[in-house]
């Protein structure tokens, strides 16, 4: 039963992170903006065809990945500099469709460079390689996913309880007006929060395309929406809930992935049902359920709005 | 006679076509404490939020020692040394007490050990509470922290718009008598109240502002004597 398991648990634990980095993302602009940032996703897809072209174009594998974090922490910065700022008064709703069209234009963007072809996603030898534990045959970045994923989790809890910047994020998230007031650059801390969501993204990317092999222009939306799901489900605004949330996420479909073949070997059904197709649909319903008994999500917070 | 150390000429401020203050004149001397009193909506607020660069100055100047701060952003106002204690307090509810005083010195490079210190030795009872998040103070705590809040920019002008907005009177004397503690520590202080027969009282200049008008204006004890303040603002008859 265990062994049979563990490979889907595993790999859940991998997507799961995967999940988490792009998660991140939306908590912390949504945390920031109270925008939900529809074009997350394609920032997240972008970061995988920069590194398709940045490597086909002959650049080393080590500087090519350090361009692909650097040039969609650019693409995340521009983004809300072209799209967003200049909405910073208007109602919530015209920034948000600002967001759709934003995601649009990347889609778009991108189905005209690569004329919608899939694009192959090169191969990066010290993750893409083969690794046996117990049962489960699995590649590298199965199991760097999850480490790599805690350590920046990490060192980002740090950065935002324990340094200047981070303090000045948590002050805007509440107060822009009082942070003004005491001298702090709304547009910069706003900034530097598309920045850490764009670069994460970017890592994320790295990892996921290592895994699927393939991007092409609407590679991001799935993954996106599910890393939104997380956000949500976790409690929007709070970033271990998303990261929380986010494995659950992962592991939740790998397991309906390999129920039907679970099942049928303990022997508990004669022949597959084809549960798997169901997997994105179980994601979504498991959210419904979640808000129905948890409308903040489980680690949300009750935002009482001021008169 | 020196010049002033505010100067406020003519002020216009209007939200979406509406004028919220109508061409007003204000003088604020160093060391000084100089109040604005006047009835809801008067444009009391609006004043402060206009001379610290929150709401954008339609017509008129605001200079500070001699240089024209009107139409600059907040940030450069408040690295000029003019602090603002905001109506209802507004301490970040999800920083801790020694975040939020930390904030307040945001633009400052030097230590500011020695600020914490000051402002705890102000009030003992932040200290006490250093490591709880702002969010669960009470209300005279949160006014008292946004108060240390401001002093950690060192002002030399500090604004307060109604430090006494919703607090017990028990606490509302500690308010004022910390302004008064601020001011001996040689602070010019701009004070926003409704409560105006406490700001009068301490007031060595004041001003009355009436639906973005300039009423009255003299010594704080002037306007506390006058028989139509009383009336209006004081809520004593004129006639004893």
């Amino acid at each position: 039963m265990w062994n049979t398991v563990f490979p889907y648990l595993l790999s859940g634990i991998s997507v799961g992170g995967q999940y988490a980095l792009i998660a991140i993302g939306y908590t912390m602009v949504y945390g920031i903006l109270r925008l939900i940032n529809f074009a997350h996703g394609d920032v997240f897809m972008v970061a995988g065809i920069v590194m398709v072209y940045v490597v086909s174009s002959g650049v080393p594998l080590w500087l090519s990945i350090l361009l692909v974090l650097l040039i969609t922490s650019l693409i995340g910065f521009l983004i809300e500099r072209v799209a967003y700022k200049p909405l910073r008064t208007a109602p919530r709703m015209s920034v948000m469709i600002s967001a759709i069209g934003v995601s649009y234009t990347l889609q778009n963007l991108v189905l005209y460079i690569t004329g919608g072809l899939n694009q192959i996603y090169p191969t990066i030898p010290w993750i893409s390689g083969s690794v046996t534990i117990g049962s489960a045959t699995t590649k590298m970045v199965t199991l760097v996913t999850p480490v790599l994923t805690i350590i920046l989790v990490v060192a980002l809890v740090q950065l935002i309880n324990h340094t200047k910047i981070g303090m000045a994020m948590r002050a805007v998230s509440k107060d822009f007006e009082t942070s003004q007031l005491m001298g702090i650059k709304i547009n910069s801390v706003i900034s530097v929060t598309f920045v850490i969501g764009s670069f994460l993204a970017a890592v994320g990317s790295i990892l996921y395309f290592t895994n699927y092999t393939t991007v092409i222009q609407t590679s991001g939306a799935m993954p996106g929406l599910k890393a939104f799901v997380a956000a949500v489900f976790g409690g929007i605004g709070s970033i271990p809930g998303a990261v929380i949330g986010a494995f659950i996420i992962g592991i939740m479909e790998n397991i309906i992935k390999g129920l039907d073949v679970i099942l049928f070997k303990s022997g508990v059904i004669k022949a597959p049902l084809g549960l798997a197709t169901f997997s994105d649909a179980f994601t979504f319903a498991l959210l419904i359920v979640i808000l129905v008994f948890k409308p903040t999500g489980l680690f949300g917070e009750k935002v009482t709005d001021k008169v | 006679m020196s010049t002033p150390l505010l100067k406020i000429m003519d002020l216009k401020v209007s939200y979406g076509g509406i004028e919220a203050l109508k061409g007003i004149s204000i003088e604020v001397n160093k060391g000084e404490i100089v109040t604005l009193i006047g009835a809801n909506g008067a444009g009391k607020s609006t004043t402060l939020r206009a001379i610290s660069g929150l709401v954008p100055v339609k017509e008129g100047t605001i200079t500070y020692d001699g240089n024209v701060i009107s139409g600059q952003s907040p940030q450069k106002i408040v690295a000029e040394g003019i602090c603002m204690v905001p109506e209802g307090r507004r301490v970040f509810p999800n920083l801790t007490v020694l975040e939020n005083l930390k904030i307040g010195a945001y633009l400052r490079k030097d230590e500011i050990q020695a600020d914490i210190d000051h402002v705890y030795q102000l009030f003992p009872r932040l200290q006490e509470r250093s490591w709880q998040l702002a969010g669960t103070l009470s209300g005279g705590e949160q006014q008292m922290l946004a108060v240390g809040r401001a002093l950690m920019m060192r002002p030399k002008i500090l604004m307060m718009d109604e430090p006494s907005l919703g607090l017990a009177p028990l606490v509302i004397r500690d308010i004022f008598r910390i302004i008064e503690t601020l001011h001996d520590e040689g602070i010019t202080i701009l004070l926003v109240e409704q409560n105006a027969n406490a700001a009068l009282r301490i007031a060595d200049s004041a001003y009355v502002l009436e639906t973005g008008i300039l009423g009255m204006h003299g010594t704080g004890e002037e306007l506390l004597g006058d028989d139509r303040v009383r009336e209006a603002y004081l809520g004593k008859s004129a006639r004893k």
